[in-house]
């Protein structure tokens, strides 16, 4: 099954290497969609469910924590499972987000691998040509 | 190690690291001053971050027109011949991640610090000031027979000053 991908991070170039490491990690992934902050990418889900957040915790307007934790409260997106990827490595806020129930998180700079492997067991593996 | 050694450390560590593995590109260490007085006039892209918490201060990525974009054609793979929104983009998330990586360092040795969303300016002739710190570790990497130059300034707040004059172990001038 492909799976939609919702990337939130308030810098463009974050989205768009992410774009390029999504499609690169063999994952069946559909479509990667884009948002510039949570109050953005809640107004996305709405309209459009997805399977897989990706967020930084650092945006403007709404940050990745403040997401993250209207997502959990949510009946219908609860289960939508959210990896943080953040310059953070504070225990404060990587804390708060396990709390809230994150499915993990990736500390920036990252590699592809990283990112992979945070998708294993989340995503399908795309099948073989 | 006095502080001023742990932060200049810690900046040449995250600066390397953030370059090779986001850009692919092994920078050399950078040489390392401390800097005071007002700045000279900056010409090119100056990105800027903020730290806040106990200590506070500002961390800042300079370099040429031409640098910057380099830099956005490593970091997003694509071609840039001028500065444009995905260049400003691509350097301040790269004083993000310096910076952010240097704070994550820091916080074992200075309790929990903020960090701001960054900002950044392209121009010619113009001068920053820190309203507070003077005082700025500076650290110039080579690359490709340019300069990148990342700086922090940092000191404590006025209510932890005095317990900082302790663990540092220096006279406290309250106490004299």
């Amino acid at each position: 099954m492909e799976s939609d991908v919702l990337v939130v991070d308030d810098s463009a170039a974050i989205r768009k290497i992410l774009q390029r490491v999504l499609r690169q990690t063999g994952m069946a992934i559909r479509n990667i969609l884009e948002a510039g902050d949570g109050q953005e990418a809640l107004e996305l889900i709405k309209s459009r469910p997805v399977d897989l957040v990706l967020s930084d915790i650092n945006m403007p307007k709404m940050d990745g924590i403040q997401l993250l934790a209207a997502l959990k409260a949510s009946a219908e997106w609860r289960s939508v499972p959210v990896v943080m990827i953040t310059t953070e490595g504070g225990e404060t806020k990587v804390s708060e987000a396990v709390r809230l129930g994150a499915a993990g998180y990736v500390r920036k700079p990252f590699t592809a691998d990283q990112i992979k492997e945070k998708l294993v067991g989340i995503l399908q593996p795309a099948p073989p040509l | 190690m006095n502080l001023e050694d742990i932060i200049a450390k810690s900046m040449n560590q995250s600066a390397v690291d953030v370059f090779s593995t986001m850009l692919g590109v092994e920078l050399a260490a950078g040489a390392v001053t401390v800097e005071s007085g007002t700045p000279e006039a900056n010409d090119g892209v100056m990105s800027f971050i903020g730290l806040a918490g106990a200590w506070s201060g500002s961390g800042s990525l300079t370099c040429s027109p031409a640098l910057a974009c380099r830099i956005c054609a490593q970091m997003l793979m694509m071609e840039v011949a001028s500065v444009n929104e995905d260049v400003l983009d691509a350097v301040a998330e790269l004083t993000n991640m310096i910076i952010g990586s240097v704070k994550n360092d820091l916080e074992a040795h200075l309790g929990p610090l903020g960090l701001s969303i960054p900002t950044v300016v392209f121009g010619r002739n113009f001068k920053t000031k820190s309203a507070r710190t003077s005082e700025w570790i500076v650290l110039r990497f080579p690359w490709d027979h340019e300069v990148l130059v990342v700086k922090l300034c940092l000191a404590p707040s006025e209510k932890t000053a005095h317990a900082v004059t302790h663990m540092l172990g220096q006279t406290c001038p309250l106490e004299v």
